[in-house]
């Protein structure tokens, strides 16, 4: 597979962008900073990166709860991110949506949705809509192994089945719901063989191999685009943190996150494009050195924003 | 003017607004050509929009209203069929959780969203057909609330519930979808803003706030008291959410006495908004205690016996009326 070595080195950096803003929300939630609840996806960045590293600026992507990665990786800005995860008014949703409800209609970004499986037939409406109204945009909903569990999995990715819609759905498998193993919740060993009920390919990848991840889905959308339907990408992960902040996670057995370092998307690509020659180690710790300073300027923007005026709860209820 | 029934008044106003603006279309289930709505108020539309205006679904609330919502977000303007308003449940989730993503979103959307379903009583189709669900409706905010009771009501209404930028759900009442009776409209197009209430009848002794179906039986009730000398203002407020709280105010500071009929249980009805409503506002008017003529709290039973004892009728407002004279 020919990919530009900009577009290798821009994947890398977007990995290191999510997992430094993750790492670092959780220190700033830790201290007390950020209200409410959040759901970190350090862990995971190869699955949001490699398959947004297929879209467009107009394409769409629904998200969850787990959601500051994805959003990141389609192009939101961790100022303004981390300024909404504070309850700033410059926050992309001006403090009203918080960490499990980031979105930016304008850059692709329908939202993260604090209910699982939510998002799966908004975003079909959004590739309805993008069908009738003659454009080729995709759309990517991203969602994880909870929600192939729920009815909104099965009405939605039917109906975008028999409707040819141009979605792909990219399960992130990071093998617990909440609390839940998926070997528990599924009868199955992959999810994306799921894909055979609905007469739609489906594939399953390592979601920890950022380049899988992008060919993958590269080749979803391609189909999408081309007018062929939906396409199932599961990407077997596993997650960093618990699931919320907060969660004792016992759980998970010490092996099991042992594994799961091991496993790390980030170090794995990073020893990849060296060998490959596209990235020397001290260009690397260089993209590691701007995007820590990034997230240190989208903090002290966060801390430094006002908050909204108490009154502003009264707007946006109506257009 | 033309004379026209409800069913009808239906199916003009979407098409007109269909031809009007190519972004509006139709989702949900069994709204083509066989049934054209399992009560026929689209017949037709499918033959003349095609599939992919008249969009059929599999039976899947949630694949139809998710979908409106995504629909909706990104430049269109779907009207989503759910049926019975009974089957909201199904899609619970979209309605109290994701109709609110404008305000989520800090503003940074619009949802042009209409969703129409049937609701009420009196086709003797059991609890899982028969549900009115205003005062339930009323609690998701962000979602305006329409639910008239005549033909030219429905047609001015429906047409502006689709122009708006925001979700409006649009109830149906079914005896009055499936009503012979007309009324009069005019051959011009003509529209209703929400948010305005209609004096049905004018008096002068007693306000009565009556929704869907109970104007009509708020009316005949009228008719009979008139005759006892007792003089009743029938006020429609045609649509739930806005409400049109200085209608109903006005009238109340000339009649010093309110009765709300409403054809859903009494815990939590809309009749128990806007008597708090009048009661907070306008207390120093009323000359007696607010009444509400609702339905037991029950579920609702199938016996025609049975749901004609359930559901509200003119002798009980009669009554509710004679004990506060």
């Amino acid at each position: 597979m020919a990919i530009e070595k900009e577009k290798l080195i821009d994947m890398y950096r977007v990995m290191v962008r999510i997992r430094t803003f993750e790492n670092r929300v959780y220190k700033e939630f830790a201290a007390g900073n950020i209200p409410g609840f959040v759901h970190l996806y350090a862990g995971e960045e190869a699955i949001a990166t490699g398959a947004c590293a297929n879209l467009r600026l107009d394409d769409y992507i629904t998200s969850t709860h787990r959601g500051h990665g994805h959003l990141i990786a389609k192009g939101g800005k961790t100022d303004r991110m981390m300024a909404e995860l504070y309850g700033k008014k410059t926050g992309y949703n001006k403090g009203k949506g918080g960490s499990m409800h980031i979105a930016d209609v304008e850059s692709g970004i329908l939202g993260a949705d604090a209910i699982v499986a939510a998002g799966i037939p908004i975003a079909g409406g959004a590739a309805l809509s993008a069908k009738m109204r003659g454009t080729d945009q995709v759309t990517l909903c991203f969602f994880g192994d909870g929600a192939c569990n729920t009815t909104r999995f099965h009405e939605g990715v039917n109906l975008a089945s028999i409707w040819k819609l141009p979605i792909v759905y990219v399960i992130e498998n990071n093998v617990y719901a909440e609390t839940t193993s998926v070997s528990y919740a599924m009868n199955i060993p992959n999810i994306a063989d799921r894909a055979v009920a609905y007469g739609i390919p489906g594939v399953t990848v390592d979601g920890n191999d950022v380049l899988a991840v992008y060919e993958a889905v590269g080749e979803a959308v391609a189909r999408a685009r081309r007018g062929e339907g939906p396409t199932l990408v599961e990407g077997k992960t596993c997650r960093h943190y618990g699931h919320y902040e907060g969660d004792t996670q016992t759980y998970r057995t010490k092996q099991e996150f042992e594994e799961c370092y091991k496993r790390d998307p980030i170090p794995r690509f990073r020893k990849k494009l060296v060998k490959m020659g596209v990235l020397t180690e001290k260009e690397a710790d260089k993209i590691h050195q701007e995007v820590e300073e990034e997230i240190d300027r989208a903090v002290k923007f966060a801390e430094e924003s006002p908050f909204p005026e108490p009154r502003e709860t009264l707007e946006d209820v109506y257009t | 003017m033309k004379e026209i029934t409800y069913q009808k008044a239906i199916n003009e106003a979407i098409d007109e607004e269909m031809k009007r603006d190519p972004s509006i279309f139709i989702i949900g289930e069994d709204i083509g050509k066989h049934w054209g709505g399992s009560l026929g108020e689209l017949m037709g539309l499918f033959d003349k929009y095609g599939a992919e205006r008249v969009r059929e679904t599999p039976i899947s609330e949630t694949a139809i209203l998710g979908g409106a919502i995504g629909a909706a977000a990104t430049g269109m303007r779907p009207i989503a069929y759910l049926y019975f308003d009974d089957f909201l449940g199904v899609c619970g989730d979209e309605l109290i959780n994701q109709l609110q993503m404008k305000y989520m979103y800090g503003g940074k959307t619009k949802l042009p969203l209409t969703i129409t379903a049937y609701t009420g009583a009196g086709l003797s189709a059991a609890h899982q057909h028969s549900k009115s669900l205003f005062g339930w409706l009323m609690t998701i905010s962000g979602l305006k609330i329409v639910a008239p009771s005549t033909a030219y009501d429905a047609k001015g209404l429906l047409k502006s519930a689709i122009r708006e930028d925001n979700p409006v759900i649009f109830l149906e009442h079914k005896v009055l979808l499936l009503s012979r009776s007309t009324s009069q409209i005019p051959e011009e197009e003509y529209t209703i803003p929400l948010g305005k209430a209609d004096i049905k009848r004018e008096g002068s002794d007693v306000t009565v706030v009556a929704i869907a179906l109970m104007v009509h039986r708020a009316l005949a009730a009228a008719g009979k008291l008139q005759e006892k000398g007792i003089s009743l203002e029938v006020i429609d407020p045609r649509s739930l959410v806005p409400l049109d709280k200085q209608t109903i105010i006005n009238s109340v500071k000339k009649t010093g006495k309110l009765v709300i009929m409403d054809e859903e249980p009494k815990i939590g009805s809309a009749a128990g908004e806007i008597s708090a409503v009048v009661a907070e506002e306008a207390f120093d008017f009323l000359d007696a205690p607010i009444k509400r003529v609702c339905a037991p709290d029950t579920p609702i039973p199938f016996s025609p016996v049975l749901e004609k004892f359930w559901m509200p009728d003119e002798e009980d407002l009669i009554k509710a009326v004679t004990e506060i004279m």
